[in-house]
């Protein structure tokens, strides 16, 4: 017989544990949490650097640190059942209650029932397959964060000649911690012209140990046939096309890659929840209820994140979304206004807000290319209702503009909200 | 372990898997010999995965011949050896007026093969059958017979099969030396092991004519002929069902685009003659090329989700035809070489031509086991079970309950009864290609690591001697500091 629950939050990392902390503060007190690996905290646990917490602890602290800041009361509260290494195999939308199906090796198959669920399964990198990239198949060739659980967790040293390409924060990070193992990074290409990662990265993990950033570079072909044995690297174009004529070949047994996060949406997609195709993550409303009512999500699986601190913040949303709906406290008669990215902006979460909020609601947003001297502007129609200067946008930070209850509640019939960018001026 | 065998099989691909498994139903002592760590890790990893229906072969040829009579076996073997196989379909497309004589030869020469249903179909029917297909196509072949089929599960079914029924599998025998006595041949291997053996089956694939001249036969010779492939998510299943080719050139039948038994779309391959035999990498126009080319096939489509590309060698002989006979050297050195397309499609009716062979050359009686089993345990997979089967299998060894690869869904269990089988996997490959364990869209990012770890731990080896796909392809290179 299934077991029934008012929450289950799917995924035990920081958007999980957060969401199920807020909706135990609003008073739900029966939440499943379901967490595939041994432990809690996610892929915070392989994060040993420091950087996080800076913006809603208003201190540095490592991966694992600000993990255990949710893991203690978690492991704590009286309302949360953990369950670990249990996989979700599906969930399924039903009009009073929905499904989740589960394993593990103690239970064997869970068939559970809960009023709300919350999919907080995160993200995972951008294999090698997808880049296309020619030549050899040998052992050498690792996403960057596979290479960081190996380093970090598991103590062993996957290369010690190390090309990275893709400059996200990962692989920036990867740089540097590799350096720190005795390995010599010889290079981190990016094909953009610009690193996708933060800028403290690029000056504390490339500049302090003088690795060199090669921008508008890119693998074209691996060598080796058992091990890697080195990688062919050339410059491209504004196209993104490998210029002939400048290739050159790297000597290195080890290449990271570091090109892209992709949210995890395989039971979103299964459960039928319609998913935006930018983010790759399902449409939410303001409170990261997607399409189908009582299913919420949050943090990398509805769109990647930059920085920790914003994915507690929003999936305390979802948290608190979640305990609204099971209460019965959720607006019954929502009058929906969209959100959309122009002129630069590639997408907004949420996309949908409800008029009828009574709080300032905050849109997030991502832009496509390095702006500078740059203006953010959110638009009903003509009417601009706020904007923000910022001296470099770029689109490997996240940024935000707020719309207040007031301006919602005064927009006129089938009006929408726009982000957009403007350069200079 | 007796070193002494009555037969030695060289070379564990497919070919090489499905006679030694044919030998094992007699009462004989077999040698399956294999240069590389595991089987299936030459050209049967790295093929089209498609059970031709046998109208493109020259009549007379052996091509011809098993072609069609291996397409009629493959269904009722999968079924005994619990391989995934499905009959699709073929289409070989026509765009304009010069096709169609191409396409009515085709029919011409699949009926003097005796492929069956083989008709041709017009556009209308076409487009009813695939949608998707190019609507300027003028008309196609339909070869209802053909087939789609896992060439890596099947050569690994057939080794565990083999192997269970007394069949010693040797990795890592890479056949340096064979020196010819009266009774027998023996056998060394660059790493100066030693088997020596009455018979020997020459089924080395790429290097089956090198191997050969270990015998001093030169009779044939083999070049590889590179093919390019992309594989594609499965959630562009559906794009096309049947298997899509174009007219065929001097260089092969062409790009085809094809679902996979797993659900994935493949496209491929390209046609290049190299020089080095194990050179599998990729190229850039060769990846560009038969994307190019697919299109004239499914204009509309946009490739997308492509999880990996790769490419494999056909084993091209210049006699044009396989060569299924015995050395002209030596009858007992027995000839299973030349095995390109339709070497698949046709390998259980070469294994039992080259049994036959044997059965001819061999002057000792030959008796039949009692006990021989033709099949192979079904492999366990969460993914596919009911409910209550998964519960029961959970019950029975709870790691069927700990889900290691997401994109997937393979557990704990499968991984280690992939380990445990007979001819078993040994490395990361090995298990990826027994449970299908990183063969998804995230490619091992995440199971890569406890995958590892599952080996290390099955086989007692530290993480560090855990291979890619044997020696030298080493994950980690050491500890941290």
């Amino acid at each position: 017989m299934a077991e029934n629950y008012e929450l289950i939050v799917v995924g035990g990392g920081p958007a999980g544990m957060a969401a199920a902390l807020e909706a135990e503060k609003d008073g739900v007190t029966k939440i499943l949490l379901l967490e595939r690996a041994e432990t809690l905290g996610g892929i915070l646990e392989q994060c040993i650097h420091t950087g996080f917490g800076l913006h809603y602890f208003g201190e540095e602290l490592s991966g694992p640190e600000y993990a255990d800041r949710f893991i203690v009361p978690t492991e704590q509260s009286s309302a949360i059942e953990v369950k670990l290494d249990t996989m979700v195999l599906e969930v399924t939308p039903g009009e009073n209650a929905h499904q989740v199906l589960a394993i593990n090796k103690t239970d064997g198959l869970l068939e559970l029932n809960a009023r709300a669920v919350i999919l907080a399964m995160g993200c995972r990198e951008r294999p090698r397959g997808a880049l296309n990239i020619a030549g050899t198949r040998p052992a050498g060739v690792l996403s960057a964060g596979t290479a960081q659980k190996y380093v970090n967790m598991d103590g062993y040293l996957p290369g010690k000649e190390v090309v990275i390409l893709g400059s996200g924060d990962i692989g920036l990070i990867m740089a540097r911690r590799m350096t720190f193992e005795g390995a010599h990074v010889k290079m981190v290409c990016e094909l953009m012209p610009y690193s996708s990662g933060l800028t403290r990265n690029i000056v504390q993990c490339l500049d302090d140990f003088d690795i060199p950033l090669k921008r508008s570079c890119t693998v074209v072909a691996i060598h080796g046939t058992e091990r890697l044995e080195g990688v062919t690297i050339a410059k491209v174009d504004k196209n993104r096309r490998p210029v002939p004529g400048t290739e050159a070949f790297v000597p290195c047994d080890l290449l990271l890659l570091s090109v892209g996060l992709i949210p995890e949406n395989e039971l979103t997609r299964g459960a039928g929840i319609e998913i935006d195709p930018v983010t790759a993550g399902a449409c939410v409303s303001q409170d990261r209820e997607t399409k189908i009512p009582g299913v919420f999500a949050c943090g990398n699986v509805l769109h990647v994140h930059d920085l920790v601190d914003y994915v507690t913040m929003e999936s305390q949303l979802a948290g608190a979304g979640a305990a609204a709906y099971i209460q019965d406290r959720a607006d019954k008669n929502p009058d929906y206004v969209g959100t959309h990215g122009k002129n630069g902006v590639r997408y907004v979460v949420p996309q949908r807000v409800n008029k009828h909020v009574t709080e300032n609601v905050k849109l997030y947003f991502r832009v496509g290319q390095v702006y500078k001297n740059a203006v953010a502007r959110l638009r009903a129609g003509e009417t601009v209702l706020t904007q923000r200067k910022r001296a470099r946008l770029a689109p490997g930070e996240m940024e935000d503009l707020t719309v207040t209850p007031e301006q919602l509640s005064l927009l006129p019939e089938g009006a929408e909200l726009t982000i957009e960018v403007a350069e200079g001026k | 372990m007796t070193e002494n065998y009555d037969v030695a099989v060289i070379g564990a691909g497919v070919i090489g898997t499905l006679i030694a498994r044919s030998l094992s139903r007699y009462n004989l002592r077999v040698a399956l010999l294999e240069k590389l760590h595991d089987v299936a890790q030459g050209t049967t990893k790295a093929n089209s995965a498609i059970v031709h229906a046998g109208f493109d072969a020259k009549p007379g040829t052996f091509k011809a011949k098993y072609n069609v009579r291996g397409a009629a076996m493959m269904p009722e073997l999968c079924q005994t050896l619990h391989v995934p196989y499905a009959n699709n379909g073929a289409l070989v497309l026509g765009f304009d007026d010069d096709d169609v004589p191409v396409l009515e030869s085709l029919l011409e020469r699949g009926r003097r093969n005796k492929v069956p249903g083989l008709r041709l179909i017009g556009k209308e029917e076409l487009l009813a059958m695939e949608p998707n297909v190019n609507p300027c196509a003028v008309g196609a072949l339909y070869a209802p017979s053909g087939g789609i089929v896992s060439p890596f599960d099947l050569a690994i079914a057939a080794a565990e099969c083999a192997v269970a029924n007394g069949v010693d599998f040797y990795r890592d025998f890479d056949v340096a030396r064979i020196n010819q006595h009266d009774t027998h041949f023996s056998i060394y291997s660059a790493a100066g092991k030693k088997r020596t053996a009455k018979l020997v089956v020459n089924a080395a694939g790429v290097h089956a004519d090198d191997v050969a001249h270990l015998v001093g036969d030169d009779s044939f010779h083999i070049s590889p002929r590179r093919g390019e492939y992309l594989l594609l998510d499965n959630t562009q299943a559906g794009v096309v069902n049947a298997t899509i080719f174009q007219c065929p050139s001097d260089m092969g039948k062409g790009v085809l685009i094809t679902p996979t038994v797993h659900h994935n779309i493949l496209i491929g391959p390209s046609a290049d003659d190299i020089d080095v035999k194990d050179d599998l990498s990729t190229t850039d126009p060769g990846l560009k090329g038969i994307q190019t080319t697919m299109r004239l096939s499914v204009p509309g489509y946009q490739i997308k989700d492509v999880i990996t590309s790769f490419s494999g060698l056909r084993a091209h002989s210049n006699t044009g035809d396989f060569v299924l006979r015995p050395s002209l050297i030596d009858p007992r050195f027995i000839h299973a070489a030349g095995i390109e397309s339709p070497g698949l499609s046709a390998s259980p009716a070469i294994a039992a031509y080259v049994v036959k062979l044997f059965a001819d050359v061999w002057e000792e009686e030959l008796s039949e086991k009692t006990n021989w089993n033709p099949g192979r345990p079904k492999p366990l997979r969460i993914k596919e079970l009911s409910r209550e089967e998964r519960r029961e299998a959970i019950k029975k060894r709870p790691e069927y309950g700990r889900i290691v690869c997401r994109c997937e869904t393979v557990s704990e269990g499968e991984i280690i009864d992939a380990i445990r089988a007979p001819a078993g996997a040994r490395d990361m490959d090995g298990v990826k290609r027994r449970t299908r364990a990183g063969m998804g869209r995230c490619q091992a990012g995440f199971c890569g690591t406890k995958v590892l770890e599952i080996l290390s731990r099955e086989l007692q080896l530290p993480p560090q001697e855990i291979t890619k796909f044997g020696a030298g392809s080493q994950i980690l290179l050491g500890k941290t500091k």
